[in-house]
């Protein structure tokens, strides 16, 4: 049992259990103290010091987010000497920060602008210090703009590099008044391990790390009467572009994100959840191959195979583990899937040049940013995908154009790619794509549905940073007999750090497994480095929520049911994994170093 | 208050001993731990290091944990501008800094040890090491498992911040930890850990070998004992010097001073200055103004603007950079002060940023941010003219 301690906040008693700090403490009281080096995503840093407080009969204020309670202590959140103390550190931080916010890409979103305009304090009572600082942009990232101008040093994005995601792209460097949030030698952006996966951009409190914007480059393409400009839409966008328009998180918004795009100009609003849909496909036939290949044929294949939707992942597997590579999926991501279609399949049928066409997609994701840019997705001639722009930037569109979001009606997607099932729709949550895997893997091998109720595969689900499952095969299809009875091992993990901890067991020969899907943000998609700001565990699990809900309302729940997709084989693929679709939807990796 | 009391030179630290270390220790092992704390306790030794905890309380706050892995660190990375007694003290009797240690690892149950040493000491490194290796095949023989280890450090003035220094000492940047946790409770490797001054270690075994009673004829109340003092600045005879502790600085000026000594920085850039007329009313010790060491004199050709000048331009440098007002308030008390002699601002603005002073001191994280307030008032208070004309 814990302890519960009883303390006074500003004399008003409140009991929280031992070990809270007094940010909880105040919590239960509702006040909310300010922070910006908090995160409650992260480990506790302490070193904004804007939460301090004042407690009796200590001789410094202490950090609210991190003083841990006792009992019977005194605390004042609002004494003369903690308002002073307080309005001296936000002063401090504005002395050495860009302030300009019409030009931020954060204004209107920026802990620290709040801060500045509760207390009162744009008054630059200190010295201007931007003049004597060498403060430089970074722009060389496809994906991600830094810009030291705007930097708190708050350290958020350091922790959530190193403590979510483990690859520590992002470093502190040199001290006093000099120290910077850096990378390795300095090295640009683009140059480094950094897997553009965007949850330093999630987690920081300013406009010091943002996404590369395509917003303008879209509008010209849109505005050109020569160009066909299809749109894409990635399955955890509808669950999450609401909360940019004034929705509670986890309200659904597919309906009007679909018309919003309509009087956006798009010529063709599309839906990722069917390259889903034809991942799911492509990339359950590629696992059942490398079975056959190892029980049936017992020849050297690679198992377990892992997915390869999630480029923040792919990217982290080429630095960190190069050796990891014959192990992914070859399927290209659902994004990049959909853009060598359009530009082929599409082309052909609604009788345009390819060249015409200007293939966009919304996604909730940075790394997809660079994925789009990889030499290798285009195979078909042309880019498979020319632009990818953000949840954020979405919305940031639809504002621009004026569009009253939450009057709008709501509208379909339209016709040849657009259509899409249940199975689609959880790519965006962890363990999506594996349940939607198993789906119609199971039902491949024995002909029948996976066993569970209302097809919800339950254990695979959750926020579990791993979690593994083992589905066991009864009632093969003769040509799989091979598989009766066996245990399928499924491993499921999000989150880079998490991913970490999984493949060093498996590579350690501690855990083995046949598949095995990582989502390189915590929550997957819907918790992607492209999604509304702010980020944490509530919002996340309310995302999670609205997306099973969408799954679950769908009439379709199984990819291999999906219309578009029998006549996308039927008429162009002609089958999985066959000529076409290798030389369409597939890839090869790229190994990287490690620094 | 002993106004009335001249400067008095001690002789424990450097003095050879009349018993050999390791016979010293020998003895201990024969008693209960807890009687060593409480003698270490019962001599009123604090730490030597600057901040002057007591020392027998810490010990006994980490003997007091539940943990089968504790540790035992020597700080020597004697970073305060103008001290360097810490260098002489390793260098002439570094038995006795091992010593100190393998008593404190007795005392709360260590088995490992490590001498954090200052990176410019690197030339102290190769005879330290060959010592310790002697050092640790004797404590085998005699039957203490204890090894000590030296490491040396990166170079950066805030590693001597203990938790700094355990972040440094465990491979990753050298910043200061939050506290609490203290390091008796969690502190290197997240383990129960001492870690004590050179000076204090060496104390803590002259208290050991010749009684607490010994040691507590020097000094006064609050302040027991002598201390080793580095001397520098406008003075005929820089150098090391112990003296007992309670002396006022007019006694210490008299003894150390040029004839012309307009004000006496006590306890490095991050002490207070204390002006002339201060003198005589002015203690060195905990009920006076604490020393970590350091003694710098400035005759009347110093300019005091200069002085405080370069002090705030090395916290500019050394400051770690992770909290706010230590990174930048450093920065806007230098080009407060600037702006000020240059007629930019005002001369009320010195006021504005005495009161940024006083918020570093409540809001930073650790000692260097502290102790802002310490030079910058002392000296803006005192010599006002100097930092305008
Ligand atoms: C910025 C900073 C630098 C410090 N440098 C040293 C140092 O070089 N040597 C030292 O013994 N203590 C130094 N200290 C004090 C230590 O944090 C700690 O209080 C001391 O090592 C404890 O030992 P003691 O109790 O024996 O004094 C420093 C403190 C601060 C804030
Ligand atoms: S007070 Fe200065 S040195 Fe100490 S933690 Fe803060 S920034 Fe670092």
């Amino acid at each position: 049992m814990i302890k519960e301690v009883k303390l006074k906040i500003n004399n008003i008693e409140v009991c929280v259990p031992e070990g809270s700090t007094i940010l909880q403490a105040a919590k239960k009281l509702n006040i909310e103290l300010p922070t910006l080096c908090y995160h409650n995503d992260l480990s506790v840093a302490g070193n904004c010091r804007v939460c301090i407080v004042e407690v009796k009969n200590s001789r410094l204020l202490q950090p609210a987010c991190v003083f841990p309670v006792s009992e019977g202590i005194e605390v004042f959140t609002n004494s003369n000497l903690v308002r002073q103390a307080r309005k001296h550190i936000i002063e401090l931080l504005l002395s050495e920060h860009n302030a300009d916010c019409t030009e931020c890409y954060r204004n209107n979103n920026c802990e620290l602008q709040r801060l500045a305009y509760e207390y009162g304090v744009s008054q630059h009572l200190f010295i201007d210090l931007i003049p004597l600082k060498n403060y430089e942009k970074d722009y060389s990232s496809p994906s991600i703009i830094k810009d030291d101008s705007r930097c708190i040093r708050c350290q958020r994005c350091v922790r959530t590099c190193e403590e979510l995601q483990a690859v520590s792209a992002l470093t502190v460097a040199y001290r006093g008044e000099h120290m910077k949030i850096s990378t390795f030698f300095e090295n640009p952006m683009f140059e480094i391990v950094c897997t553009n996966c965007g949850q330093c951009v999630l987690h920081c409190p300013t406009g010091a790390l943002i996404e590369r914007t395509y917003i303008d480059e879209v509008w010209e393409a849109i505005n050109d009467p020569d160009k066909h400009v299809v749109v894409q839409t990635a399955p955890a966008v509808r669950v999450a572009l609401g909360e940019l328009f004034g929705y509670e998180p986890g309200e659904r918004v597919t309906g009007k994100m679909v018309t919003a795009l309509k009087l956006l100009g798009f010529d063709s609003v599309l839906d990722t959840n069917f390259s889903a849909d034809l991942t799911i496909i492509e990339e359950s036939n590629e696992l059942l191959e490398r079975l056959k290949k190892a029980i049936k044929e017992k020849q050297k294949a690679y198992l377990p195979m892992f997915t390869s939707c999630s480029p923040g992942w792919i990217k982290f597997a080429e630095h960190m583990y190069p050796e990891l590579l014959p192990h992914l999926s070859t399927c290209k991501s659902p994004q990049q899937m959909f853009g060598a279609l359009v530009k082929t399949y599409y082309a052909k049928k609604i009788g345009i040049d390819p060249k015409k066409i200007v293939s966009v997609s919304i996604m909730p994701c940075t790394a997809k940013k660079f994925e789009a840019n990889r030499p290798e997705m285009k195979s078909s001639g042309y880019r498979d995908v020319d632009y990818v722009l953000t949840t954020r930037e979405l919305a940031l569109m639809i504002k621009q154009a004026g569009i009253n979001f939450s009057k709008l009606s709501e509208t379909n997607y339209d016709n040849i790619m657009g259509k899409s099932t249940g199975a689609g729709v959880i790519f965006g949550v962890t363990g999506g794509v594996a349940e939607a895997a198993l789906r119609t893997a199971y039902e491949i091998i024995t002909g029948k549905e996976i066993p569970f109720p209302k097809l919800n595969i339950i254990p695979v689900r959750g926020l579990e940073g791993v979690r593994e499952v083992t589905i066991k095969i009864d009632g093969t299809l003769p040509e799989w007999d091979f598989l009766e009875g066996m245990e399928l091992r499924v491993a499921i993990a999000h989150g880079l750090a998490n991913a970490k901890r999984l493949i060093e067991k498996i590579l350690s020969g501690q855990v083995n497994y046949h598949f095995v899907e990582i989502m390189a943000c915590p929550g997957g998609c819907l918790g992607g480095g492209g999604q509304p700001i702010p980020v944490n565990t509530e919002i996340r699990k309310s995302r999670v929520k609205a997306i099973y809900e969408e799954d679950e309302n769908m009439p379709l729940r199984k990819s291999h049911e999906n219309p578009d997709v029998i006549a996308l084989y039927n008429e162009f693929l002609h089958k999985p994994l066959g000529h076409k679709s290798h030389e369409l939807l597939h890839v090869t990796y790229t190994p990287r170093k490690r620094y | 208050m002993k106004s009335d009391k001249v400067i008095n030179k001690v002789d424990l630290i450097f003095r050879k001993s009349e018993s050999d270390e390791i016979s010293v220790i020998k003895r201990v092992l024969e008693k209960k731990p807890i009687d060593i704390i409480n003698n270490i306790i019962d001599s009123g030794l604090r730490g030597r290091g600057g901040a002057g905890f007591p020392t027998g309380l810490k010990w006994k706050l980490a003997y007091e944990q539940n943990s089968t892995v504790k540790y035992v660190i020597c700080n020597a990375d004697e970073g305060e501008p103008g001290t360097f007694k810490d260098r002489e003290i390793l260098d002439v009797v570094p038995q006795k800094v091992l010593a100190g240690m393998a008593i404190c690892a007795y005392c709360i149950g260590a088995k490992k040890g490590y001498i954090y040493l200052r990176g410019e000491y690197f030339f102290l490194a190769n005879k330290l090491e060959e010592i310790i290796e002697n050092f640790n095949q004797k404590l085998k023989t005699i039957g203490l498992d204890f090894e000590i280890q030296l490491y040396l450090g990166s170079g950066a003035y805030v590693c001597g911040e203990e938790t700094a220094l355990f972040e440094s000492l465990e491979g990753k940047r050298g910043e200061p930890r939050n506290k609490p946790p203290f390091p008796t409770s969690v502190g290197f490797l997240n383990k129960p850990t001492v870690i004590n001054n050179v000076e204090t270690l060496v104390y803590a075994y002259i208290i050991t070998d010749i009684g607490p009673n010994e040691f507590k004829k020097y000094g006064t109340k609050d302040s027991r004992g002598s201390k080793v003092f580095s001397i520098s600045g406008d003075t005929p005879k820089p150098g090391i010097y112990e003296l007992e502790l309670g002396m006022t600085v007019e006694d210490f000026v008299k003894e150390f001073g040029d004839g012309d000594t307009k004000a006496v920085q006590i306890g490095g850039c991050s002490g207070k200055c204390v002006p002339r007329k201060d003198f005589a009313t002015t203690i060195i010790g905990f009920e006076g103004i604490p020393t970590g060491g350091s003694m710098m004199l400035f005759n009347s050709s110093r300019s005091m603007y200069n002085v405080l000048h370069n002090f705030l331009e090395f916290f500019c440098e050394e400051s770690c950079g992770q909290c706010t007002p230590c990174r930048v308030g450093y920065q806007q008390l230098l080009k407060g002060i600037e702006a000020v002699k240059k007629g930019e601002r005002p001369a009320s603005y010195l006021e504005e940023l005495k009161k940024l002073a006083l918020t570093m001191k409540v809001s930073s994280k650790c000692g260097l941010g502290q102790s802002a307030a310490n030079p910058f008032i002392s000296i803006v208070d005192n010599f006002k003219e100097e930092m305008i004309y």
